[in-house]
């Protein structure tokens, strides 16, 4: 099958990339964009290890194909530290021992940001619920839920 | 001191950023192969035909493998087992599970390679498939003769002079692994005809050692590097041994590297799970609960293949007592061959099943005496030694006296020497109110008819070492550079638990350095051989110790070096916070590194360690095979529906203990961590099979571990933080796998929780996983209306 040119925006930079129409958006950033950090966990949208941005919402870059991502604003967990600063949830999460083997800490990442973008001040249970999509095998959770509540509460300067 | 500080995770920066490089993110060389198996659609049978045109025709392959077109220059099929040689890579005539690898694609991409192993046609003439544990014991399948007996007393003669004697049957679940990071492995040719392989496993030296013998190779032709795992619980101890092995010998018939990454659903169907088990009891006991006599019988379903069950179901047994002490006691342990995905080593490696059969008796004998279960458990638990604590001390100097009596022993005639559980327990207790909280939970049950709570406190005692004995030994390589820079290499593997961050703590204070300052590399079998998994909690015990040793010698040498230079004793000599302190003088760590290179002093070591005082018969199921026991109690408070049996966690008090820990916060992330695994492997976690034997449950749609959502909103760990009585390294304990076996707490609290639901007559007898319809089916047969 002839592959497609996609042009298209992740992490602020303008990229192109040749997709075969049947490619997922996970395998274009890991293949062709060498962006490594989304996971395949499932492969199925279950797990979230894939989570990344498309304009804004928060999807499973593996249930996404590449050709859809043309003309689109795509957000990676590679575009969250700026240079050398982490990000204050990527901070967090070291502080507060929130992973474990790390595998699906990208895709919370991208997920917890996608939250606090919406809800600057969640609630433990609603942080409980927006983050049932990612699952953790190593943490318990616990850990992961406090990092994300304490970063939520710098980013709001309280 | 770095030893003990609460630092994170050495690849956290690397994690948050994804710029941690797991297997399948290496950048591949050009011309790079990947591979795919097909499956077998049988789960027992002869091949009888394997037309595999479409597979060859199919777009972007390269070549294709089964073992009725086998290379001629291969040799035989190879072998992919840890332990006999019963597992071909590929089916060879017949086939023993649905999901087992038939034929094997190499092609130009992941996606090509397995769009085309489903295009493949194999027929099959079905033999009789056995699938459950009734089915093989009434065919007879099994490893080994019959079954292994443990016994220690007259367990049969006790039963019979006791006043109560109490039978029953509990279904145990088995559990996928379900690792993130799916298995993965890849092969690159070298010169001169070798391989290195890069590797997603818990044993390198596993995997080179099958490598080189499928390759018909020295083990020194092939290297295995392992970085870092997605997580790995056990699951890569010997699964990942096929995928090295066909990534090994496509780059040989290819002369291009070869990967081989199983999809989710691929990794289900395909790999080994924790092994699913009948345990049958009969109890004898008084009637305050005391149990005197005790009969378990282990029907474990293996799968079709040996792989590591004998040690897993030989662990179970070492389990049986937990943390009570069972003077007449008989354990008859049953291995059964099944047609289904050959069971294996999952965290705990057997333990938690034999734990999970006592604590179900206790639970029993409580309901049966109408005892709170928590006094029932302390009134059988083993006595503390030596340590002052409760049941240790002199009763007024009578005969009876603990102090007079002979040291107990468990089950295989080993002396307890460590038990700490009435301390332990008596303090979480205090901090859960547990006994409190059980009286308030009884008055609320009253009143609420549809929602029911429930709460339990479960204690631990898992046993540290590996039981084959040999395995307690582990290498490290450790380097100084010129410039004060240190580099550390060990046997062990990184999948999460933050073994190298452990590690490099130790060598820091050795050195008297920040933690930061000793760079951590991925394990190799080219750097340090022969090493055991990192399996059995064992990582930080053995490797620790190895590479404290290592680290010893080389300043050992700077010391003496300096000393002389100083005309003074290198005992004298201090390492600390960077500098090298000597005769009133100080030096840079660095400085002091750069004079010795210039003196022509080594700045290089291996260092060794093998655990001291085990020693194991397995066959009379006698002798002392831990060093020391790791504790741990857990209480769980759970609410459930009794309208649809829907449940949850409400709160987890946990108190464990990992000796004085080398590291706080790695430890806690371990705990939590382990007892969420434990407790959704009873209860959400359930494995399905189909009347064929495939398995349905094959995907995280399907099959499912605790979410976030799951978590319980109040979630208390403390450490108990007192040294190991043994000489390990730090006087740390180990910490992977004791915490999972805390889980049990909450099938027992989801056991108090049915209990209510009924007038107490009858046992709840509650089966794991104990999901919601579980759950719901004892709530109907507490209130009589099944």
């Amino acid at each position: 099958m002839s592959r497609i040119h996609v042009t298209t925006t992740v992490n602020g930079d303008a990229v192109e990339f040749l997709a075969d129409p049947r490619d997922s958006l996970l395998d274009c950033l890991r293949d062709q964009l060498n962006l490594t950090g989304s996971k395949e966990g499932c492969g199925t949208g279950d797990c979230g290890a894939c989570s990344v941005t498309v304009d804004g919402t928060l999807v499973c870059s593996c249930l996404v194909l590449g050709v859809e991502a043309e003309g689109k604003r795509i957000e990676t967990v590679e575009g969250m530290a700026k240079g050398n600063d982490l990000h204050p949830l990527q901070r967090k999460f070291i502080e507060h021992a929130a992973l474990q083997c790390g595998f699906c800490t990208p895709g919370i990442l991208v997920a917890a940001k996608a939250l606090l973008a919406e809800n600057p001040d969640p609630s433990e249970s609603e942080i409980r619920f927006w983050l049932a999509g990612n699952l953790c095998r190593c943490t318990g959770y616990d850990k992961i839920i406090h990092a994300v509540q304490d970063a939520a509460a710098e980013m709001r300067g309280a | 001191m770095t030893m003990g500080k609460p630092l994170p995770h050495d690849s956290a920066p690397l994690h948050v950023t994804g710029q941690a490089r797991y297997a399948d993110d290496v950048p591949l060389p050009a011309g790079a192969l990947h591979l795919a198996f097909g499956l077998s659609s049988c789960a027992h049978g002869t091949i009888t035909g394997m037309d595999l045109a479409a597979v060859r025709a199919a777009p972007g392959v390269v070549a294709v493998f089964s073992a009725e077109d086998w290379p001629k220059g291969f040799g035989e099929m190879p072998d992919c087992s840890p332990s006999v040689l019963d597992e071909p890579l590929l089916a060879v005539g017949r086939v023993h599970y649905i999901g087992q690898p038939v034929f094997l694609v190499v092609a130009d991409s992941h996606l090509a390679a397995r769009k085309a192993a489903r295009l493949g046609r194999v027929a099959y003439d079905e033999l009789p498939a056995l699938l459950t544990v009734d089915d093989a014991l009434a065919a007879n399948s099994r490893f080994e003769q019959g079954p292994v007996i443990w016994a220690k007393g007259d367990a049969a003669g006790a039963i019979a002079r006791a006043p109560h004697v109490l039978e029953g049957t509990f279904e145990v679940g088995g559990q996928e692994h379900f690792y993130l990071e799916g298995q993965v492995a890849l092969a690159l040719p070298a010169e001169d005809g070798g391989v290195n392989v890069i590797s997603s496993t818990q044993h390198p030296t596993e995997i080179q050692h099958k490598v080189a013998h499928a390759l018909h190779l020295p083990m020194s032709a092939v290297r295995v590097e392992t970085r870092r795992m997605g997580g790995g619980f056990g699951g890569k101890e010997s699964q990942g041994n096929a995928l090295a092995i066909a990534c090994a010998l496509a780059a040989r018939a290819t002369g291009r590297p070869c990967k081989m990454r199983y999809d989710r659903d691929d990794d289900m169907m395909i790999t080994g799970k924790r092994h699913d088990l009948r345990i049958r009891y009969r109890v004898g006991h008084d009637a305050e609960g005391r149990i005197s006599g005790i009969e378990f019988t282990h029907l474990f379903r293996c799968g079709w293949s040996q792989d590591l069950s004998l040690p897993v179901a030989d662990r179970a047994m070492l389990h049986a007592d937990n943390c009570y002490h069972l003077p007449d006691i008989r354990i008859e342990s049953h291995r059964l061959k099944t047609n289904t995905q050959s069971a294996t080593a999952y965290r705990g490696f057997g333990g938690p099943q034999g734990i999970v059969g006592i604590e179900r008796v206790i639970d029993h004998v409580a309901h049966a005496t109408g005892r709170e279960p928590l006094e029932v458990r302390l009134l059988n638990f083993y006595r503390s030694n030596g340590t002052g604590g409760p049941g240790s001390g002199t009763r007024f100097g009578g005969p009876h006296s603990p102090a007079n009596s002979q040291p107990q022993t468990t089950p295989f005639h080993m002396e307890m020497e460590d038990f700490i559980g009435h301390e332990l327990v008596a303090e979480l207790e205090k901090t859960s109110n547990y006994l409190a909280r059980k009286a308030e939970i009884a008055a609320w049950n009253s009143t609420n008819p549809i929602l029911k709570r429930g709460i339990a406190l479960v204690p631990v005692k898992f046993g540290i070492s590996f039981t084959l004995t040999w395995l307690n030994q582990a290498g490290a390589l450790v380097h100084v550079y010129q410039d004060g820079s240190v580099m550390l290499n060990h046997g062990g593997t990184e999948m999460g638990q933050g073994l190298n961050q452990k590690v490099a703590q130790v060598v820091a204070d050795v050195f008297g350095l920040e933690a930061a300052a000793v760079k951590i590399t991925a394990t190799d079998t080219a750097k340090v051989p022969n090493t055991s998994a990192t399996a059995a909690s064992s990582g930080s015990d053995l490797n620790g110790m190895a590479a404290r040793a290592a680290a010893e010698t080389i300043r050992g040498r700077m010391a003496d070096f300096i000393a002389d230079k100083h005309q003074t004793k290198a005992a004298s000599v201090r390492f600390e916070a960077g500098l090298v302190k000597l005769a009133g003088e100080h030096y840079a760590f660095a400085q002091v590194a750069a004079w010795a290179y210039q003196a022509r002093i080594s700045l290089s070591s291996t260092g060794y360690y093998a655990t001291p005082k085990i020693t194991w018969d397995r066959v009379k199921g006698r002798g002392r095979p831990f060093l020391y026991f790791a504790y741990g109690a857990a209480v769980t408070e759970v609410v459930l529906d009794t309208l649809t049996g829907e449940n949850r966690m409400l709160r987890v008090d946990i108190l464990h203990d990992t000796g004085t820990s080398l590291n706080p916060a790695l430890d806690i992330g371990q705990v939590e961590g382990a007892f969420v695994q434990g407790a959704g492997w009873l209860t959400t976690e359930e494995l399905v099979w189909n009347g064929k034997g495939g398995l349905t449950t094959h995907a995280p749609s399907t099959y499912k571990i605790p979410a976030c959502s799951d978590r319980p909103p109040v979630f208390n760990v403390a450490l108990w933080g007192k040294p190991n009585r043994e000489d390990t390294v730090g006087k740390s304990k180990a910490v992977g796998e004791p915490p999972f076996n805390l889980g049990i707490s909450a099938l027992m609290a989801l056991s108090d929780a049915v209990a209510a639901c009924g007038d107490g007559s009858a046992y709840v007898a509650l089966d794991a996983p104990a999901t919601a319809e579980r759950v719901l089916m004892a709530v109907r047969r507490q209130q009589g209306n099944v």
